[in-house]
């Protein structure tokens, strides 16, 4: 057990460090330095090129590399361009509405696709499977951010029922308020995204009832005289959830790419909104600290996931 | 002498009884696959002749002519003999720019499904077949590639390149998009490998290439076939996606995501939807359309599923 947690970190330190790499060579392509766009107009080439100098600028990108990490380790991602702030604080600022945002899409993903994994997997081959897969298919097969779109005019502008645009109403006080208005703000976006995000959860759910349905401790249980409500809710299920309940870290990847559409279309005030206005401010400190970001927490997310199935299903731990 | 003439033909009476109680071909599967299935065949006939269509029709179109604002013509109402889906804030005709944005959108998504499919079948080929420490190697890129940000990343090397078109950002696009096949392959390739017909043609020194690329590719065909369809309907989304956030082919190059991204403007959502809604519904038809004839293609190829022969 612990010898597989263990295993399965030491793969993760090479991912990290070329992942930080990728990103740091990125970066230094970027069009652009540090230092014209903060300093007084009249200041000379000569001056920048000093500064430039004196900052590291003209270090083999190795060195510049390691003072970067080192940095880094520190919590310091160097100053917006932009917003003349540390980017930590413009990020923290942003990530928990994101956070908060991943999180009940991913609460209700699982709620909807939990129950229609299970039901077409209960009926298989009948009406209510197929019904089920052509779902899956359809949800599965249009692109995400259109759907969004179409949600957003029909719900948001159409009918009027949720709003379009920021993450809590401006004239909400008071802790209760502010949190309502929050979930109010949340809830087209997430219901969206749920919505379009359940087929791989359903898909796996089906298969591993079916599977379950077919092995010989339900088959004891039904000779046992135990009814089939009774076998769904305790044998079957717990078996076949188990290793969805892991998946959860997987979907951090997805969730995270797609706040990039969500936050756009509901001009939702998150990390990805973030990172589309810092790539259109040309704010390059901040675009590498969200690359990097959202690379680390996909990373972590796989991990835990890894970590969980191997725990659940000792049979795919990683050599 | 007679004798031997009567067991000629037998032999062609039992070769000829042998062809017809054999399985058919797989292609032979599909096309009867969609010939018993009505919705198929039309899906299968209305994107081959939409997507000829718009190639053909934007030929017709000059798009320096068309992206040029005409303030005359500011937001014309749809549904007029001159403007039969309307103009957008530049007077700028929406039918023109669906012909060609649908004519990018699909020749760059039919360009990355043909990259990026080639490099993840390979891909999945070799890291199959040799399996040991190169597949360990191979699966330790593919876990990398899967947890980087991609979207994120493409946004950034579109902005170092200095100036791209729609050529270099179909190879930008394909460098993030074969995990998905790479994965499918190699998981068939493994069991494939382990069967008696390769073992009996490496054990008679049938070259590496020869068994991955002659012998172990045709059988696995068929899945994919049904792999590179669904990937050709998520792949229109990838480059609406780009270019709905503003990232994807440069300005004045008109693609489904650049008539989406119109909705951005408050206005143009709640007022004027024929510069948006079009462009919408025709992803949302195409991609169903497409993925479902993916689906017609998997049921071809599981013989307990299949519709033409029950």
């Amino acid at each position: 057990m612990w010898k597989t947690i263990l295993r399965r970190l030491l793969i993760m330190i090479p991912e990290l460090i070329i992942l930080s790499v990728l990103v740091f060579i990125l970066s230094k392509q970027l069009p652009g330095d540090p230092f014209t766009g903060s300093i007084n107009p009249k200041a000379s080439m000569g001056q920048i090129h000093h500064l430039m100098k004196i900052n590291g600028l003209y270090d083999p990108w190795y060195q510049q590399y390691w003072h970067w990490v080192v940095h880094l380790l520190h919590g310091d991602l160097g100053n917006s361009y932009e917003y003349q702030e540390p980017v930590t604080a413009i990020i923290g600022s942003r990530a928990i509405n994101t956070f908060w945002l991943a999180l009940l899409t991913m609460i209700m993903t699982y709620a909807i696709g939990l129950p229609m994994g299970l039901y077409a997997g209960r009926h298989e081959g009948k009406l209510q499977d197929a019904l089920v897969r052509i779902y899956s298919y359809a949800t599965m097969s249009v692109p995400f951010f259109v759907v969004l779109v179409i949600g957003c005019w029909i719900f948001g502008y159409g009918l009027n029922i949720f709003p379009t645009s920021g993450s809590v109403a401006p004239n909400a006080t008071g802790f209760f308020p502010v949190l309502l208005s929050k979930f109010y703000h949340m809830i087209l976006p997430a219901t969206l995204g749920a919505l379009f995000a359940t087929s791989s959860i359903t898909q796996y759910l089906r298969s591993g009832v079916i599977d379950a349905k077919n092995s010989n401790y339900v088959k004891t249980a039904q000779a046992k005289g135990v009814s089939m409500n009774n076998i769904y809710k305790h044998h079957i299920m717990r078996n076949a959830m188990l290793p969805i309940a892991a998946f959860a870290g997987y979907s951090i990847t997805g969730l995270l790419g797609g706040s990039l559409f969500t936050e756009q279309i509901f001009s939702y005030p998150g990390m990805g909104l973030l990172f589309l206005n810092a790539v259109n401010f040309r704010d390059y400190t901040v675009m590498t600290a969200l690359v990097l970001l959202y690379g680390f927490l996909s990373l972590l997310g796989t991990l835990l996931s890894d970590i969980a199935l191997s725990i659940i299903d000792p049979r795919i731990r990683v050599e | 002498m007679q004798e031997v003439e009567s067991k000629d033909i037998n032999l062609k009476k039992l070769e000829a009884e042998a062809k017809a109680n054999s399985t058919p071909s797989s292609f032979k599967l599909m096309f009867n696959e969609f010939k018993s299935d009505k919705m198929a065949m039309i899906s299968l006939i209305l994107v081959s002749l939409f997507i000829l269509y718009v190639i053909i029709a934007s030929f017709f179109i000059n798009t320096s002519n068309m992206m040029s604002t005409n303030i005359m013509n500011y937001f014309a109402k749809p549904f007029t003999p001159d403007f039969w889906l309307g103009a957008d804030a530049g007077g700028r005709s929406i039918a023109k720019q669906l012909i060609v944005g649908s004519r990018n959108s699909i020749l760059i998504a039919i360009g990355l499904t043909a990259i990026s499919s080639s490099v993840g079948i390979a891909y999945g080929l070799i890291s199959g077949y040799f399996g040991g420490i190169t597949d360990l190697a191979m699966q330790r890129v593919y876990d990398f590639m899967m947890i980087i940000p991609s979207f994120m990343i493409i946004i950034e090397i579109v902005n170092i390149i200095p100036s791209y078109n729609a050529i270099s950002l179909t190879l930008i696009l394909s460098m993030f998009y074969w995990m998905g096949t790479s994965r499918l392959i190699r998981a068939q390739t493994l069991s494939e490998s382990n069967k008696d017909y390769v073992q009996a043609s490496r054990a008679s020194g049938t070259s590496t290439l020869k068994i991955i690329f002659k012998q172990i590719m045709p059988n696995v065909s068929s899945l994919i076939i049904v792999d590179t369809t669904i990937s050709f309907a998520e792949n229109i989304g990838v480059e609406t996606g780009l270019s709905y956030l503003g990232f994807g082919l440069p300005m004045g190059t008109p693609s489904l995501g650049t008539l989406i991204a119109n909705a951005n403007d408050a206005d143009n959502i709640t007022t004027y939807w024929w510069t948006w809604l079009p462009a919408t519904i025709e992803i949302i038809v195409l991609c169903l359309a497409i993925s479902y004839i993916g689906a017609v293609l998997r049921r071809a190829t599981n013989a307990t599923q299949r519709r033409s022969t029950k």
